[in-house]
């Protein structure tokens, strides 16, 4: 006699087994590349504007050798970056403090309802020529774009948490001896820190996208600019190969956030996550 | 014995944006003597659970005075431990961190915390999930843990308000058991909120029986069962069922016509 309860062996459905999702994915990504190829090489698809893999990829690989004639990519990425992060720190801090004084201050958030929703309203990337015109090529006008992408974002994100926190929350700490500052500590800003950090992924990605935008419009440094020379000479296989890198790069940041909200959201339901 | 909790007249008036003043409560004249386990009961909608907001110092009162020890409540009172219907606990706080707060607030230092925290874990038999966040525990674990967080300060008046009412049926009897046994020998006044007689009469030394909105304090019933009890057998204790009819005669009237309003209202 055994203790232990056959069970009937189980069909494991094919959409829960991990390796053949992923090879899944990698047959899908693998058979666009090859369409593309394919498409570009019988001439459906005109190189001259679309490019071909066998064409871009050995140019991103190009860029990379010591020496390339296309100037430091490593420059490029880093000034790209430095753009995307500032942005993406200075936009945070300022919705953060906005956010928290609007949603704890009832006046001042009715004041500046008006005109920060015109703001929202407007599409932010026509702000681009402006902030050159102001900021300069440099550095700054591309970090400005990205504040104000980012500002929004983590404005509305920390306002509704603050107004909304549950109010038996701040009740239960009061009476167990919470002074205004433990309320703020304890339980406002962890529940602002808590939609922030559900926002993170697309406000680091409205950050890159501001700077590569502003970049593309105007600089003298950066993979949008790399963007924009070859564009200037009719170079679909430098805009190709700009655009992959870009997307890599966005997916690398992905990841790593990805990485940190699980990090900092282990106190979270499963579903909530 | 002194009265512990005192309310002197108490009326709340209510001015929600929009929309018409009402009167939540009116009148309300209550002693809760040191040590007693006072229950009131009411249909939904009585003020009942202002009442407790009241005493706690969450809200102020419209007129009458509210004294807890000959010590009027002029702000949030964090002498008293207060037991929400709704989850309370930080969910970004282990148990153990939620349950030290209070002492947390008052500045302790670390290893003083943990020496008052660790016996209060045990008490609830939490200690294998002082680590764990709140969302990983049932419903009655995170019940306890919220006992235990408004009990590590030992205050001298414990405030529930329909604590139990959102757990299932067997959760809640072991949880009301644990209160008892809890609160047995240790001195402490207890005013309990509920809808539920029966937990009422099975738990408290006195019933305050509400009127439909705006309360009132409408008739006050000794509960002569002998101590200690088990909650899921007094309710066969000789004297159970004759307290039960007669209570539930006056509040049966109160129920009817705080639904026939919500009816009246919802149409």
């Amino acid at each position: 006699m055994s203790d232990t309860v056959t069970l009937g062996v189980e069909r494991i459905p094919l959409a829960r087994r991990d390796w053949f999702v992923r090879a899944l994915q990698l047959g899908v990504i693998l058979f666009f590349i090859g369409a593309w190829e394919g498409l570009g090489r019988a001439g459906v698809l005109d190189p001259f504007y679309y490019s071909r893999p066998s064409l871009f990829l050995p140019r991103i690989a190009e860029w990379f050798a010591p020496g390339s004639t296309a100037g430091d990519i490593w420059l490029d990425i880093r000034v790209t970056l430095t753009e995307t992060v500032l942005g993406f720190v200075i936009g945070t801090l300022l919705g953060l403090i906005v956010g928290y004084a609007f949603a704890r201050n009832r006046l001042l958030g009715l004041a500046f309802d008006p005109l920060l929703s015109m703001f929202n309203a407007i599409p932010r990337l026509v702000l681009a020529p402006v902030f050159i015109l102001a900021f300069g090529i440099d550095l700054a006008s591309k970090v400005a774009l990205g504040v104000t992408l980012v500002f929004f974002i983590v404005f509305f994100a920390t306002f509704a948490a603050v107004r909304d926190v549950d109010q038996t929350l701040v009740d239960n700490v009061r009476i167990l001896g919470a002074r205004r500052r433990d309320v703020t500590f304890e339980v406002l800003l962890p529940a602002a820190f808590s939609a922030i950090v559900a926002s993170l992924r697309t406000s680091a990605g409205f950050a890159f996208a501001g700077a590569v935008v502003a970049e593309y419009i105007g600089s003298n440094a950066g993979l949008g600019r790399r963007i924009a020379t070859a564009e200037a000479f009719f170079d679909s296989t430098g805009v190709f190969g700009g655009i992959v890198l870009i997307a890599l790069l966005a997916l690398l940041l992905d990841s790593l956030l990805q990485l940190a909200e699980g990090r900092s959201s282990r106190w979270k339901p499963r579903r909530e996550r | 014995m002194p009265p512990s909790i005192t309310l002197r007249g108490v009326s709340k008036v209510y001015r929600p944006p929009k929309k018409p003043p009402y009167l939540a409560i009116d009148g309300v004249d209550l002693d809760v003597d040191q040590g007693r386990f006072v229950s009131v009961v009411g249909p939904s909608g009585c003020g009942k659970s202002t009442i407790l907001a009241l005493v706690a110092g969450l809200i102020t009162a419209t007129s009458g005075t509210i004294t807890i020890r000959d010590d009027p409540v002029r702000a949030v009172r964090t002498d008293v431990g207060f037991l929400f219907q709704r989850d309370a606990l930080l969910p970004w706080r282990t148990v153990r961190e939620n349950v030290s707060l209070a002492l947390r607030f008052r500045g302790l230092g670390r290893r003083e915390i943990a020496d008052r925290v660790d016996p209060w874990l045990a008490r609830v038999r939490l200690a294998p999930f002082a680590d764990n966040f709140p969302h990983e525990l049932s419903g009655g674990m995170r019940k306890r843990a919220q006992l235990a967080q408004s009990l590590v300060v030992d205050p001298s008046v414990l405030l529930m308000d329909e604590p139990f009412s959102a757990l299932d049926v067997q959760t809640r009897n072991l949880m009301e058991n644990e209160l008892l046994e809890l609160w047995g020998a240790s001195g402490k006044t207890v005013l309990f909120i509920t809808h539920d007689l029966e937990e009422a009469i099975a738990l408290s030394d006195e019933l305050v029986v509400m009127t439909a909105g705006p309360g009132r304090i409408k008739a006050r019933y000794p509960v002569p069962l002998p101590r200690p009890r088990n909650v899921s057998e007094v309710r066969f204790a000789p004297g159970f069922v004759s307290l039960y009819e007669r209570a539930w005669s006056d509040l049966r009237d109160e129920v009817l016509r705080s639904y026939e309003r919500s009816l009246r209202s919802a149409s």
